[in-house]
């Protein structure tokens, strides 16, 4: 029986075996194109019909969120790569071979995050958390040139210690539903586990928290444990990035909610929000002031990505229903803003042939589209109203206000900080004088001005709907 | 559980603690890839007195992906890639032998601290394990943080996952589906290492870290 369930899963896994047995990459970029439009699809048919969950996939009101937010993205951003690739080909940086292995990973990456996000089963979610990391490092190396292979060997490394701790963690859960629960596959499933949790021993939870927040902390790219993630974004080619900053942190962010829940759950159980408080804080504020020194741009906004992480795991570990909306409303807001933005940066790098920031200037004069743009992209991802993200942060700052003004304090801070930071930089490369060749872009703006136009709808007017939805989910989250 | 049963399990998990020592200070990389050797089979041996003793065949499955994966295939082809690379000399330490050895009892003493005190409850065989497991996989942490070379990374990598096998095997009746994973996963990490060692030796002919430090991603 096929429901939108095993659709999310089975569309992507045959699109990867059809993507990588075809030929010729005008065909196979619009069949990826495709392959993510009809998983886009099936995944907001779970709203209106919602199959049942069994023991290995789950759907519930917090993944269907994730869900749809995760297909949205990836089909824009196969819309973006199909152009950024078609010119990658002419310039001769990636040959038909690899671009018929790109697309193939573009949907195993898919698979692996919507597997990851419908797992029921701890060591399900493990698995596919796992694949989405390995299928990403080959990709950031793809280009193969030095800078690619030492970010993707930093990443498989450092993404695998985050991993190998995940599991010790995932490990010690089974270990602590074990005795209430009984041996066997259902100690491992979600839907069992919150039933139970309150009977676990907390001792055992803590431990495993801690591992957890580590180990998937590594993946969100929290401060200290984000080392990967700027040369990651950097190095490999536009498209991963802006699915590793809209999409990947987001899923390993679900896991750590996921458990952050189970640990609510249990009374004699540590408190999970004051260690993801501080967490949240210190990426925050770390990463804003290493916003000034970037010299190349997808750097910089992948340290933006670093400061944005912060403030949602900020905001989900300060928890009740108003922090915890502000936090999926950042949350999607962050996405979309920082996939359009990375569109924009791919297109840019590509017309200018070089990512340094030094070297792009007037962007506004030589390339008007791109360069508003880039603008649209940053005052909306540094918070300035009437954006989307200008309202998150806005919750967000104003609930913390309310019950622990210092926290708050540090948090405008580091978001002050980061404006100052990004407007520095794109003052010089938007306006200042116009470098680099003035050739017409070959560009592709639909998914670009598709993410702001929402970000800026959102910044004005929310649906009751998604009020409604997320207020529902912000309270499943406690 | 008889007190023999335990004992054998305890020898066992105790002695991959000990060959994990014995990665530590090991400067060459044959001697290297061989103490690895000794490391899976000594999980091999543990994984296959879990299944006896907890009578659960498929861990039987586990124990010998450990010793013909693990133990004999990885270390060979490894073999062959460090003749291949030319690379079959000392390997450099970041901090001294002393230090490192100082580092990893300390680390061996927290993992018992920690998982001894928040285990009571649990069965003792259990209990022991996860200590000597947390044990492993943080060892093999130090040993990737000591070493600059790439093949001594996975090294230290591929022992710290023997660790988590080990942890997965103590806890009785965790569903085959993870331990599977497990296994599949240090191959598929394999495989993605293996193109990488060779795409590093065809663009610097080196595997050596330092060599792909010198790129620190701000310099102009």
């Amino acid at each position: 029986m096929i429901d939108a369930l095993t659709g999310v899963l089975l569309i992507p896994a045959v699109g990867a075996a059809l993507l990588a047995a075809l030929p010729g990459y005008r065909l196979t970029a619009r069949l990826n194109v495709l392959a993510a439009l009809a998983t886009f699809l099936t995944a907001v048919s779970l709203f209106v019909v919602e199959p049942r969950s069994g023991p290995y996939l789950l759907v519930d009101d917090l993944n269907k969120v994730f869900i749809v937010l995760t297909t949205f993205v990836s089909f824009t951003t196969a819309m973006f790569s199909a152009s950024y690739i078609g010119h990658e080909i002419d310039i001769g940086r990636l040959t038909p071979t690899f671009v018929r292995f790109y697309h193939a990973m573009y949907q195993v990456l898919m698979f692996a995050m919507n597997l990851a996000l419908v797992a029921n089963n701890i060591g399900l979610m493990w698995v596919a958390i796992e694949t989405a990391t390995l299928t990403t490092v080959l990709m950031v190396g793809i280009y193969r040139t030095h800078e690619a292979l030492e970010a993707a060997w930093k990443y498989f490394i450092l993404g695998s210690v985050g991993i190998a701790l995940a599991l010790f963690g995932t490990i010690l859960v089974y270990m602590a539903a074990r005795p209430v629960v009984g041996e066997g596959l259902y100690a491992m499933v979600w839907t069992v586990l919150v039933t139970r949790a309150a009977e676990f021993d907390p001792a055992l939870l803590n431990v495993a928290f801690v591992f957890l927040l580590l180990g998937y902390g590594t993946k969100v790219g929290l401060a200290p444990l984000h080392a990967w993630l700027p040369d990651a974004h950097a190095e490999g080619p536009t498209p991963i990035s802006a699915v590793l900053s809209g999409l990947l942190l987001n899923v390993a962010l679900y896991a750590l909610l996921r458990f952050k829940m189970l640990l609510a759950l249990n009374p004699a159980a540590l408190a999970p929000g004051p260690l993801m408080v501080t967490m949240g804080l210190i990426s925050c504020v770390f990463a804003a002031f290493m916003l000034y020194r970037r010299r190349d741009i997808k750097r910089m906004f992948a340290y933006s990505s670093i400061e944005h992480m912060g403030i949602i795991v900020f905001a989900f570990g300060m928890g009740g229903p108003l922090a915890n909306f502000a936090g999926l409303l950042h949350m999607t807001m962050h996405s979309l803003t920082k996939s359009a933005i990375f569109f924009t940066v791919g297109h840019i790098a590509q017309v200018k042939g070089t990512q340094k920031i030094a070297d792009l200037g007037g962007l506004t004069v030589t390339h008007p589209v791109l360069g508003w743009g880039l603008v649209l992209g940053v005052v909306a991802i540094a918070g300035l109203p009437p954006l989307g993200i200008f309202m998150s942060e806005f919750l967000v700052v104003s609930s913390t206000f309310a019950r622990q003004p210092w926290l708050a304090t540090i948090l405008v801070l580091g978001i002050l900080v980061a404006l100052g930071g990004l407007f520095l930089r794109l003052n010089g490369v938007a306006f200042g004088e116009p470098r680099g060749p003035a050739t017409p872009a070959q560009a592709s703006y639909v998914p670009m001005f598709a993410h702001l136009s929402i970000v800026f709808m959102a910044g004005i007017y929310l649906p009751p709907a998604l009020v409604t939805g997320f207020e529902n989910v912000a309270k499943l989250l406690g | 559980m008889h007190g023999l049963q335990f004992d054998v399990a305890h020898l066992l998990a105790g002695s991959l603690v000990l060959v994990s020592f014995m990665l530590l200070y090991q400067d060459r990389l044959y001697a290297l890839l061989n103490v690895y050797a000794a490391h899976a089979a000594v999980l091999a041996a543990s994984v296959t007195w879990q299944a006896y003793v907890q009578d659960a065949p498929h861990l039987y499955v586990t124990a010998s992906i450990a010793l013909i994966f693990k133990a004999i295939i990885i270390p060979i082809v490894l073999h062959r890639i460090i003749v291949k690379l030319g690379i079959h000399r000392e390997i450099e330490t970041v901090v001294g032998v002393g230090l490192t050895m100082l580092g990893g009892i300390g680390l061996v003493a927290l993992s018992m601290v920690v998982m001894l005190r928040v285990t009571p409850g649990a069965d003792p065989l259990a209990r022991e394990d996860l200590a000597f497991a947390l044990s492993v996989v943080l060892i093999g942490l130090l040993v990737m943080v000591t070493r600059r070379n790439a093949v001594s990374q996975v090294v230290g990598f591929m022992s710290l996952e023997n660790g988590l096998v080990l942890a997965a095997t103590g806890a009785k009746g965790m569903p085959l589906v993870v331990e599977i994973s497990v296994a599949f996963s240090v191959l598929i990490a394999f495989i993605v290492i293996g193109i990488f060692l060779f795409r590093i030796r065809e663009r610097f002919d080196s595997v050596d870290m330092q060599a792909l430090d010198r790129f620190r991603g701000e310099r102009r």
